[in-house]
């Protein structure tokens, strides 16, 4: 009895190194320990009403998506957007389909951007005044919510988008969307 | 000379201008609203500064959240509507006061819970070493040692 009560602190720091440890093992690939989970998981994506970056005169819905797809929040005053959006551009080119949502950003320097550095977004949501960020629990930009092909969110992906990320995280995930959707 | 201080004088004063423009102003209707509008502000946690409130932070984001509480409180929207408001859009986390439901059951009674393990474990070693000191046989003294206790507590009483 003795015996087994001295090695008891050992027993109680072995449990809790396993758990801490399982924690950090378990993270997928670039999500950080600031990440909160989404409560919009599963639930249709918040309905909106918005003008196009490039066009004031075209407005956009939510119906206007057809998943699956990525819809990227991002402006031009995030500098994390500016590493994010050659790999955005490339996803584009292979096919993948990406909506974009200007959040908190003027037009004007949007399409600027967009002409500079490149258009992957088949749609281009101006959120001028962050009301749909809000609606979405944008907290931070970039951050990429994945749709399926009914319009539910699936998938909330805060931070940089890069080729590690998408090959182990995100590319199965959109496939599994793709292939559910046939 | 005067002209450039005058100058300067007033381009201090348009700096100074800019400057409180940063700062939320919020005008309240009434003293009660204000004092709602502080306590839903100091529950409410930032999402991007993660242990910072709401008032408190300087987060972009913290701003746009008061912005949005003070918008709600205008719309007459009671103190519970406003947070379910922000739950639903960023989760159970902005709450500094986690409602209680089955994933939070851990976080309000696990501190409990070791108490009362804590007061178990007390319990049942004083038990365990009252048992040891009542098996032990009885310290007995032999006649010297009694003699030399007794001259001792003697001394004892005179030195006082």
């Amino acid at each position: 009895m003795r015996r087994a009560l001295l090695i008891l602190p050992l027993l109680i720091f072995l449990v809790l190194a396993g758990f801490f440890l399982s924690s950090l093992m378990s993270k997928e690939a670039g999500v950080t320990e600031l990440e909160l989970p989404s409560p919009l998981l599963d639930k249709p994506f918040p309905s909106f009403d918005l003008p196009s970056v490039l066009d004031e005169q075209t407005r956009i819905t939510q119906a206007d998506f057809q998943g699956p797809a990525l819809v990227n929040i991002w402006a031009t005053w995030c500098v994390a957007c500016r590493v994010e959006h050659p790999v955005l551009n490339r996803l584009a080119a292979e096919g993948v389909v990406i909506y974009g949502v200007n959040y908190k950003d003027n037009s004007a320097d949007a399409i600027k951007w967009l002409k500079d550095f490149h258009n992957p977004y088949q749609l281009n949501i101006s959120d001028a005044d962050g009301r749909l960020g809000l609606d979405l629990g944008v907290y931070g930009a970039p951050e990429t919510y994945l749709i399926d092909a009914q319009g539910n969110i699936r998938y909330k992906f805060i931070g940089v988008i890069d080729d590690r990320v998408w090959d182990t995280n995100l590319a199965a995930r959109y496939q599994a969307l793709a292939e559910e959707a046939q | 000379m005067i002209l450039r201080l005058s100058w300067l004088a007033l381009g201090l004063l348009l700096m100074v201008g800019s400057v409180s423009a940063a700062v939320d102003t919020f005008e309240f209707s009434s003293e009660q609203e204000r004092d709602r509008f502080y306590a839903i502000g100091a529950e409410l946690r930032c999402p991007k500064c993660q242990n910072q409130n709401i008032a408190d932070s300087d987060a972009p984001i913290a701003s746009d959240l008061r912005k949005e509480v003070y918008r709600l409180l205008d719309e007459g929207r009671s103190d519970e509507e406003i947070v379910d408001y922000m739950v639903a859009r960023y989760g159970e986390f902005v709450r500094y006061k986690p409602a209680l439901n089955r994933e939070t059951l851990v976080l309000w009674f696990g501190p409990l819970f070791f108490l009362l393990a804590g007061v178990l474990a007390i319990v049942l070693m004083v038990r365990r070493r009252q048992k040891v000191a009542a098996s032990a046989p009885a310290a007995e003294l032999s006649p010297q040692e009694q003699q030399r206790l007794d001259d001792l507590l003697n001394k004892k009483s005179q030195d006082d």
